[in-house]
């Protein structure tokens, strides 16, 4: 295939995924029966993985599909089990300031787009300057084939320490303000005092 | 070549989406849900192959291993509501998928 016909499948790939995400998006927000906006959610992480792949980043489609379509689709289960399996209808009355707002609002955002450049646009601020030059030394200085990676792992080393610290540490208090007994899966722990805190797991699991 | 297969699973995702959308049971937004995953894969494969450059493949791989592994942890979250069992045997103190859970 020419390159311009490559251009024309990707752009056709594009827009069907978009096409789609706009769907998926509207049915979850319509949609008042909670599994299904769980799974949808699922398929809207896949989805935009398939999208960041189409626009070659692959490390952040990764990401997309492990945490997004992976991990948080068992979370948002983890928590729909605690609560009913449908959603409240709310009677919602109309309020036209709302609206105006929302419109406003997105008007200004779709703006201020058009002082973005253009995609892969080699005079643009990200290609032109710092950008460049990593392009150009990461080759000899870090010896790394990804410059991703060279930037995340080594340019950027200690930063990305600090991130995975700041993490670990948000973990590590979730549990301990969760206790020992939901990181084994709610059951009460029978330890010296602790038969009045296994009331409420049980009361999540029945 | 590749670009019709491209078309034909787009398609296929979408037909996917009419039932992850319609259920109207809990099993059948599982298998959408399983179903347009495996249609990712497929459609990050065929993604490389159009361009010319198939060298994203491993990544398909990996999203069939993440699909497979999450649809069992969806299902076995709905078995045993939890994600860890104990060891006194399967569904000892956990309790059986009801009926009324199927809408």
């Amino acid at each position: 295939m020419t390159g311009a016909e490559i251009a024309n499948a990707n752009l056709l790939i594009d827009l069907s995924l978009l096409t789609m995400l706009v769907l998926v998006a509207f049915f979850m927000v319509r949609s008042r029966h909670l599994f299904a906006i769980v799974m949808l959610s699922g398929i809207y992480s896949l989805l935009s993985a398939a999208f960041f792949v189409s626009l070659d980043a692959v490390d952040v489609a990764f990401t997309e599909a492990a945490v997004g379509a992976g991990v948080s689709t068992v979370l948002m289960l983890a928590a729909m089990l605690l609560t009913t399996r449908r959603e409240k209808p709310i009677i919602a009355g109309r309020s036209p300031i709302a609206l105006l707002v929302a419109v406003l609002v997105g008007a200004a955002l779709i703006y201020a787009t058009l002082d973005m450049p253009a995609f892969g646009d080699a005079a643009a601020p990200a290609n032109s300057y710092i950008g460049a030059a990593y392009v150009e030394r990461t080759a000899q200085e870090i010896a790394v084939p990804n410059i991703v990676t060279a930037v995340l792992a080594s340019y950027r080393g200690f930063d990305t320490l600090g991130e995975t610290m700041v993490i670990f540490t948000a973990g590590l208090g979730v549990i301990m303000l969760l206790g020992a007994g939901s990181a084994r899966g709610g059951r009460p722990v029978s330890d010296v005092g602790e038969d009045e805190k296994g009331g409420a797991n049980e009361k999540g699991r029945a | 070549m590749f670009a019709v297969a491209t078309a034909a699973i787009l398609v296929a995702m979408l037909l996917a989406l009419v039932r992850a959308f319609a259920g109207p049971t809990l099993y059948d937004r599982v298998l959408a849900g399983n179903s347009f995953g495996t249609k990712t894969v497929i459609l990050i494969g065929l993604m490389g192959y159009l361009a010319g450059r198939p060298d994203f493949l491993d990544i398909s791989l990996l999203y069939a291993l993440l699909n497979f592994a999450s649809t069992i942890a969806i299902l076995k979250f709905f078995r045993y509501r939890t994600l860890s069992i104990s060891l006194d045997g399967p569904g000892a103190d956990a309790p059986r998928f009801e009926e009324r859970d199927v809408e």
